[in-house]
């Protein structure tokens, strides 16, 4: 049975007085890849931050409507904040390592729970690098900054980050774009094996990304959620002529 | 198209008008150290660093006066620093760009800049002095003549006022020099803003506070008219505690170049004062440097 992890309803998103979002309505599933595509400026971004609230730290930002995640409205008075982060992880674009060591910047988000005990932390971090598949490449040199790794070893470090505070849900805003092709088919493999044990959106402008990896596609447009599907179909057979014109390459 | 001669000429004056005014700039660099240096050169020795003045300070060391500096600089710094690095981290953390509460702090800030360093002298006076020293007196001293006058504390407390904005100002630049994003991936692994300042934006910018900081020492070290009113002492022949006057390197020179009774019997330990308050500042802002320098390569490895 597939359960809905994300659930918006009638969401609107303003910066100051411009509407960023136009009532967003969309479900998605536990433990499934979600892409959302559309060209820059369409609002796909501010949508993925308003998921784990990072859109709070953008002074004039004004959200109306649900966002639910597992039945609770997360813009919700009482909700706070900080737990809804460890809950709701996020990979950005440009990857970002502390001018830590590698070790370090994984044992932060545990850290920062309170976990002190060392061998618990070590167990964490040696489990967090191999669901991020980074572990082989870094195992000797836990102790190194993680600033000396290549862009695409960085990226997988800051996944590995994410998950070492065990999320359930990872957002990942363009993770791969700044990224060479192997690199980049690391991480799509990565997100691939994600999916077992986590639910994650992704934001890309790759549409063969998109296709290659996720299970549902929604493709927004002008801060309007256009279409939301099977990505078999909206690749294949798409019911708006906006998102065939889209993933045709007539416009964006 | 042959370049007119009259406008050659103008080019090449021009181009030695400009050069002239900068080797001139060097040419005062090299003549002050040189007149300083070779007038003090024979006065430095172990014992005029660490010797009282004697025969009516004719004769005789500077050691005071190097304590005095070195105590009012650390108690300036454990007052200016924390004081202004909280500051700066409202403003760069906390407060909204263009808030009315951060415009008027930065304002405030730069007028603080701005202030003849004589007016900070009068102000000790008049608050830390007559008004909080003598509230302490009345209060705790039944009035008698204790913390209600010039001093080591007060003059360090106003001294620190000085020098105030240019910590707030180092600090929130070095602040400002952690990328947004650090800040990003901290939230957004569940930090609160408390720890993401703790253990991401503090420690990325330490380097910079820590110049910043040594900076601001240099510049109170060599200041005068702050502490004019507020503690400098003329001569004593006791090390100060914090409710005693004190003698200062600075303020030394100036005694000695005009209030000694035999000016030019104290002409070499008026150079060889000079040379140490040099000295001090140099070795400061030298310090501030490699640390700048050590902290960059280390994180650049």
């Amino acid at each position: 049975m597939i359960v809905d992890k994300i659930n918006t309803e009638d969401m609107f998103l303003y910066y100051s007085s411009k509407m960023a979002l136009n009532n967003i309505s969309i479900k998605i599933p536990e433990k499934k890849v979600t892409a959302f595509i559309g060209p820059s400026g369409c609002g796909k971004s501010t949508f993925l931050r308003s998921l784990n609230r990072m859109n709070d730290l953008i002074d004039g930002v004004k959200i109306e409507g649900k966002v639910i995640i597992d039945n609770i409205n997360i813009y919700d008075k009482n909700i706070d904040v900080v737990t809804l982060r460890k809950k709701v992880g996020m990979v950005f674009q440009k990857s970002n390592p502390f001018a830590k060591s590698i070790y370090e910047n994984v044992a932060y988000g545990p850290k920062i729970n309170g976990i002190k005990d060392k061998s618990q932390l070590d167990e964490i971090v040696e489990m967090a690098l191999k669901n991020a598949a980074i572990w082989d490449e870094v195992k000797d040199r836990l102790g190194d900054s993680a600033l000396g790794l290549s862009g695409g070893q960085q990226q997988r470090l800051c996944i590995a980050r994410t998950l070492a505070v065990n999320p359930e849900i990872v957002l990942m805003d363009e993770p791969a774009s700044a990224l060479d092709p192997l690199s980049t088919a690391k991480i799509e493999e990565l997100i691939v094996q994600l999916k077992e044990n986590y639910t994650i959106v992704i934001v890309t402008h790759n549409m063969q990304q998109a296709a290659r990896i996720s299970d549902n596609t929604a493709f927004f447009y002008l801060g309007e959620l256009i279409e939301y599907d099977r990505t078999k179909k909206i690749f294949t057979n798409p019911d708006k002529k906006q998102t065939e014109d889209y993933i045709t390459g007539r416009f964006g | 198209m042959i370049k007119s001669f009259r406008k050659n000429i103008k080019g090449i004056v021009i181009e030695g008008i400009t050069l002239v005014s900068a080797l001139l700039i060097i040419a005062i660099v090299i003549i002050m150290l040189t007149v300083i240096i070779i007038g003090g050169k024979d006065q430095l020795s172990w014992e005029f660093l660490t010797s009282f003045p004697t025969d009516g300070m004719t004769k005789g060391g500077i050691f005071p006066a190097i304590y005095g500096t070195a105590l009012l600089v650390i108690i300036m710094s454990i007052a200016a620093v924390p004081f202004g690095t909280i500051t700066a981290i409202y403003l760069t953390e906390y407060a909204k760009e263009n808030s009315v509460i951060a415009k008027t702090i930065r304002f405030a800030v730069r007028t603080l800049a701005v202030i003849p360093s004589i007016i900070y002298g009068l102000f000790g006076l008049g608050f830390f002095i007559k008004f909080v020293g003598a509230h302490i007196d009345g209060a705790f001293f039944g009035g008698e003549l204790k913390w209600g006058q010039p001093n080591l504390l007060w003059a360090s407390l106003t001294m620190s006022l000085l020098t105030l904005p240019v910590v707030i100002v180092s600090v929130e630049e070095a602040l400002k020099t952690v990328p947004q994003e650090l800040r990003a991936a901290s939230l957004a692994l569940g930090a609160t803003k408390w720890q993401t300042i703790r253990k991401v934006v503090i420690p990325g910018s330490i380097s910079g506070i820590m110049t910043g900081t040594i900076l601001a020492v240099s510049r109170g070290a060599g200041e005068v008219a702050p502490i004019l009113f507020t503690g400098a002492a003329y001569y004593l022949a006791t090390l100060p505690g914090l409710g005693d006057q004190f003698m200062v390197l600075g303020y030394h020179i100036y005694v000695l170049t005009t209030q000694s009774a035999n000016v030019d019997q104290t002409l070499p330990i008026q150079f060889g004062t000079t040379c140490v308050l040099l000295l001090l500042t140099f070795i400061l802002n030298m310090s501030a440097v490699i640390l700048r320098y050590r902290i960059r390569k280390k994180k650049t490895n």
